[in-house]
């Protein structure tokens, strides 16, 4: 038998004689893709489904979409405690987005310093800043509260300090590390032009990097907006007044209730909680991807 | 790369004259130095204040009694005694590295094999890869978060999805999420779905494994399976390397799904009370501070050692293209 060679997508097409075996091959692949992709779509529709049963078809209608359409769910989910999930709603966007303009801005200014200027001890600040990226931040969680606490940021007048002011200042090495190469892909010719023409430093990172490092940006933001979003640690151990919760946190309280009468709202509130991520994979799915890939491999 | 003499009017360089400007003049350095920290500064403020000061404020506590109602003041030392009890009397901290371990042990490996194993099938160009790659990676951005975790408790609950499938083959199924035996295992098949963004990355490395090699391989009459094993996996193994350290520490760190599983217990009978679950209810719930920093301790230099031996064991079987060894 004539060995198969497996280079599809190599343009020179196999010999006419190997031809109906990879066709075969090629279905009973997709086959196995569609089932797969069935068994990871599963909890997800399930999930959809479930958000809108009544609370008597959750317990006995076993299939995925309701008989009777009820999306009293999302109403009674809305209001379900004393404070309305709207109110939860807004203050993981205003994290969320405080985050994003946060880790932006200082990663983007700490990247420009490690990857083009020259400075004293420029290699040591690098190293450490790769051996935060390792770093749990669940070794980190007591000392800060203690800190923060002490400084009457915990439960102060805006609670939410403690989650933002360490992403002003560029504590998430990995958006540090990913700019930083980025930036190294941008010609240096670019800064000695620019040098030439009068700029300095701050003219080189205004005019050159700034523009030019757009794509990173875009990359960190939608990143630091999934993960805040979805980030639920922090936001237990920091936030403690109900009105100041943000909606991971919020979620919690519906576990507490253990009735059954509330299965349905649950799910209809974790339903719109996942709504704004999945809404970022769809319009970015692309640069998602290929984000984690860029970041991912080099280096 | 050398520097072009003309005569940049460096700002506030005063010393910037022709005389220094064959190479990097020491006024340009130096501003380009200042310039270098200005740049830097948010980044070094945050890693005194929000990394290394409270690192070393973690290790002193550690040694002591500390818990956040009495004042400063009043800490007392204890010397080794947190170190003590959590080595020697505190029987939930050996279980917790139990569960932590046994759910790292198992569920990362299992990843890592269905991750690679649909990059493998997705690996030939054809026009779906791209849908497929997307929907595949969706669970890798939803599956951290609190209403995920909410979701699949349900789902693997008495009336959840998980039995109304077994019942469909005549299984007669329970409370997954209840069963001290079964209730971890939930989580690592929580764990397993999540493939898609390590997927993501050995799918970025096969593209990069030569195609020559295949042609070689098969001329010299190697099949399917020795293809696999002897040019796939070697010209692949950085990048399993890279996930495996990655989820390794990943896994290490699971919180969430435990915590509403259990509402942020660890049960049912502890069966689920992950080393992070655990210190989060000695710091927080119990509000040991002392004992939480001494935990933490511990917890790092676990990372730390784990990722020296990956590391010290990679030279053997993780290949570099570049003919470069390590």
């Amino acid at each position: 038998m004539v060995a198969v060679t497996p280079t599809a997508g190599v343009p020179t097409g196999p010999a006419p004689t190997a031809r109906r075996r990879p066709g075969g091959r090629t279905l009973l692949r997709l086959l196995i893709l569609v089932a797969i992709v069935a068994v990871v779509l599963y909890p997800l529709i399930w999930m959809v489904g479930t958000s809108v049963k009544s609370q008597e078809e959750i317990v006995n209608n076993v299939g995925l979409l309701p008989e009777r359409f009820t999306p009293g769910n999302y109403t009674a989910g809305w209001s379900n405690f004393d404070v309305s999930f709207g109110r939860f709603f807004l203050n993981s966007a205003m994290v969320s987005l405080l985050t994003v303009v946060g880790n932006g801005l200082s990663c983007l200014l700490a990247a420009y310093a490690f990857a083009r200027l020259r400075f004293r001890l420029r290699g040591l600040w690098f190293a450490v800043m790769i051996g935060t990226l390792l770093l749990p931040q669940h070794v980190l969680i007591v000392p800060q509260y203690i800190l923060f606490r002490t400084l009457g940021l915990v439960g102060g007048e805006w609670p939410y300090l403690p989650l933002l002011i360490p992403q002003f200042l560029a504590t998430e090495a990995f958006f540090v590390f990913l700019m930083v190469q980025f930036m190294r892909g941008v010609p240096r010719e670019l800064d000695e032009a620019a040098r030439i023409d009068g700029a300095g430093p701050f003219g080189i990172f205004r005019h050159i990097i700034l523009p030019l490092s757009r794509p990173a940006l875009v990359t960190t933001a939608i990143f630091s907006f999934i993960w805040t979003w979805n980030d639920f640690f922090r936001q237990l151990v920091f936030l403690s007044q109900l009105e100041d919760y943000t909606v991971p946190v919020a979620l919690t309280l519906f576990i507490d209730s253990t009735s059954q009468s509330a299965v349905g709202p649950m799910f209809a509130m974790s339903v719109l909680s996942l709504l704004p991520v999945f809404l970022f994979f769809v319009a970015f799915q692309r640069m998602l991807v290929e984000g984690i890939n860029t970041s991912g491999i080099k280096g | 790369m050398a520097l072009t003499t003309a005569p940049d009017p460096t700002r506030r360089g005063p010393g910037t004259d022709r005389a220094h400007a064959t190479r990097r003049g020491p006024g340009l350095r130096h501003s380009e130095g200042l310039a270098g920290y200005v740049f830097l500064s948010p980044w070094l403020i945050g890693l005194m204040g929000v990394t290394a000061v409270p690192m070393l404020l973690s290790l002193y506590l550690s040694f002591t009694n500390y818990d956040i109602l009495t004042p400063f003041s009043e800490v007392r030392w204890v010397g080794l005694a947190n170190y003590e009890r959590m080595f020697t009397s505190d029987p939930s901290y050996w279980h917790a590295v139990r569960v932590t371990v046994t759910f790292a042990l198992i569920a990362v490996p299992l990843k890592l094999a269905a991750a690679l194993g649909v990059a493998l099938l997705l690996n030939r160009a054809w026009r779906g890869v791209g849908l497929f790659r997307g929907l595949f990676y969706l669970p890798s951005l939803l599956g951290g978060s609190v209403a995920l975790a909410i979701v699949w408790v349900n789902m693997f609950n008495r009336d959840g999805a998980f039995n109304s499938l077994l019942s469909l083959v005549g299984i007669q199924g329970k409370p997954w999420v209840n069963d001290p035996d079964w209730a971890l295992e939930t989580l690592m098949v929580l764990a397993i779905w999540q493939f898609g963004a390590p997927m993501v990355i050995f799918l970025a490395g096969l593209k990069q494994v030569p195609t020559e090699l295949y042609e070689a391989a098969s001329v010299d009459g190697a099949g399917r399976f020795r293809q696999f094993r002897n040019v796939t996996l070697p010209m692949l193994s950085p990048v399993i390397f890279f996930n495996l350290v990655l989820e390794t520490i990943n896994g290490f760190q699971g919180f969430t799904a435990a915590f509403v599983l259990s509402n942020g217990t660890g049960g049912p009978v502890d069966s689920t009370l992950m080393y992070t679950l655990n210190l989060y209810i000695t710091g927080f719930t119990d509000l040991e501070m002392g004992y939480a920093s001494a935990m933490a301790w511990v917890f790092l230099l676990a990372i730390a050692v784990i990722t020296a031996i990956f590391f010290s064991t990679g030279r053997f079987w993780v290949h570099y293209s570049d003919g470069e060894d390590r």
